[in-house]
């Protein structure tokens, strides 16, 4: 097996902020690999290391390879990135953006122009290509910033929560296109706040927190560890305890998660049909029910699952130190 | 054939940095063509200017015998010039914070492509918008003594000075991030250098201390260098040859530092 993208002990702090604190990672070519995290814990500071944009101030990284330190160049020339933002020219069109990029790999004028209407029409761009960006959607602008970073036919790509701030449309599209890249063989690293997207795209997810990876594997082993569905219980806040007592033992993996002040239960369930089962035993036990819902686990029910605690957003990682001092 | 094109060598050669640039200067140029406000935000500061000194300062300024209007031009054309090279920090910010230098770090081309094909660029905008206010000049009654070679040897200088200074205008776009803060930072560091020198008024009529910072500022060695080969007014090897001393020196210092900065902006 070979390592498409490698980390080892990654480091990166920021004056006293660690925004990766020993990360290790190891990334198998030609797949998609999801990572999980919430805001703050050091997703977006690993890809640009990758992408060579950042320096770490210890560990080692590769790609392909090829050190993010000793040869960026290198990793540069493997590499395909899109970041949160669409960093696209408002003012040229979609056209001129994406030939622009493909003139930066250097093809020649002809390649860059041929490879710029693939790929516009690749990405569903072919009507809107010689309209200038600005007018175009966030979706199209996303897809935009994707087809520059993808003009080289990169080995590896780096996608920062690709769908981040997306309407469900332009999400689907998106991720239609993550999985063509890995029909075609294509290393993907993909970083998300999303489970479901984790799920749906990657062959293995790795949960960042706190700038280590504090969980990795296959997203049934992930979800066989968290629960392929939690009931959500809504009661009054008064009779909360009453309504855990009833529901105890009823989940497949730990014990219910209560939130008191806002009367609401969680239970990690296998079998969609329990739902029944909590409405049976909360009515005989007279607990009045505001709401039952079966729903996917969120990021928080991963978090509190594997670290036991809530996927909280500490704001300092995001904040360079001298902003934060 | 000793071509060294595999694909891991580690520098660029020369013929691929001079093409990188020159995609990164079309890039700025077709942006400037089509913001059409932009365009008018270079013209119009100068033009009030131009019209303020000309016909409500100018007569309360004694030049020693040389028509204030003659006097003004070059001072007005070198203002226009610096101010202009104030665009390439503001823009590089504004491309710092849409994430477009990310997306061109990312890309196997040299940092220094992307600051040397940014300057070009504004290098060229300049040269139209000192064109467009000497046009302006014309219409207001400046007369130029010298031969045309020495007028363009004059504008020549002036953009080469323009030049030079984006390079600082770039280093504190890299280094401040943020367009409004570039933007009063640049104020701060132009305004006392356009207007504490000979470019609006002879500097002999300032206190000594205000005086002796102008008459070493290369705004008032260039202008008067360009004074002196437009209208014929005074010497002009000496305040030209302090002027490329001043370039020689910024660029030794502030193109390293640019690109570093940029390297780990």
């Amino acid at each position: 097996m070979t390592d498409a993208i490698e980390a080892q002990s990654l480091q990166k702090t920021y004056g006293d902020v660690v925004a990766l604190d020993g990360l290790d990672l190891r990334v198998e070519a030609g797949t998609v690999f999801g990572l999980l995290g919430p805001n703050g814990a050091g997703k977006t500071t690993l890809v640009r290391i990758l992408a060579t944009l950042l320096q770490p101030t210890g560990g080692r990284a590769a790609v392909l390879g090829h050190d993010v330190v000793a040869e960026p160049l290198a990793v540069r020339r493997s590499i395909g990135m899109a970041g949160q933002l669409a960093a696209v020219d408002g003012e040229l069109t979609g056209r001129e953006n994406v030939e622009m990029v493909a003139r930066l790999y250097r093809f020649p004028k002809v390649e860059a122009r041929r490879r710029a209407g693939d790929v516009l029409d690749r990405f569903g761009l072919a009507d809107v290509a010689d309209r200038r960006a600005a007018t175009y959607s966030g979706g199209m602008r996303r897809r935009l910033d994707l087809a520059a970073g993808l003009i080289g036919r990169p080995p590896v790509v780096l996608l920062d929560e690709p769908t981040s701030g997306l309407d469900p449309r332009s999400r689907q599209e998106l991720w239609v296109i993550v999985e063509e890249l890995r029909r075609e063989g294509t290393t993907v690293l993909l970083t998300t706040q999303y489970l479901d997207e984790a799920d749906r795209l990657a062959q293995r997810i790795g949960v960042v927190d706190h700038g280590r990876i504090a969980a990795q594997g296959t997203p049934a082993e992930l979800k066989a560890a968290i629960g392929e569905n939690v009931l959500r219980v809504r009661v009054d806040p008064a009779v909360v305890a009453d309504a855990a007592a009833a529901l105890a033992g009823l989940g497949s993996g730990d014990e219910p998660r209560v939130d008191a002040a806002g009367g609401e239960i969680r239970v990690a369930v296998a079998d969609p049909a329990v739902s029944a089962e909590a409405v049976r035993r909360l009515d005989a036990g007279h607990v009045p029910i505001a709401a039952v819902e079966l729903q996917q686990p969120s990021l928080d029910d991963v978090f509190l699952t594997l670290t036991g605690r809530p996927a909280e957003a500490p704001s300092t990682h995001d904040i360079p130190a001298e902003e934060a001092a | 054939m000793t071509s060294t094109h595999f694909p891991t060598r580690r520098r660029l050669t020369p013929a691929e940095m001079v093409s990188d640039t020159s995609v990164i200067a079309q890039r700025q140029l077709r942006k400037v063509l089509r913001r059409p406000m932009y365009v008018v935000y270079l013209f119009v500061q100068p033009v009030i200017l131009v019209l303020l000194f000309r016909y409500v300062f100018g007569g309360a300024i004694a030049t020693g015998g040389v028509s204030y209007v003659d006097y003004l031009m070059p001072g007005i054309i070198a203002m226009t010039a610096v101010f202009g090279a104030l665009t390439t920090g503001l823009g590089i910010t504004e491309d710092l914070a849409a994430g477009v230098i990310d997306r061109f770090r990312s890309l196997p081309i040299a940092h220094s492509a992307l600051l040397i094909g940014r300057t070009a660029a504004d290098l060229a905008t300049n040269a139209v918008s000192i064109v467009v206010i000497l046009a302006l000049g014309f219409v207001i009654g400046f007369r130029p003594s010298e031969p045309v070679w020495s007028v363009a040897l004059a504008l020549a200088l002036i953009l080469a000075f323009a030049y030079v200074f984006s390079w600082i205008s770039a280093f504190v776009g890299i280094s401040v991030r943020n367009p409004e803060t570039a933007q009063s930072i640049g104020f701060i560091w132009v305004f006392p250098l356009v207007f504490a020198s000979s470019a609006f008024v002879p500097t002999d009529t300032m206190p000594a201390g205000v005086r002796a910072f102008a008459d070493v500022n290369p705004v008032t060695l260039v202008v008067d260098a360009a004074r002196a080969l437009m209208i014929g007014h005074g010497d002009a090897l000496a305040p030209a040859l302090g002027t490329l001393a001043w370039l020689a020196a910024v660029l030794v210092v502030f193109v390293p530092l640019s690109v570093r900065a940029l390297r780990k902006a």
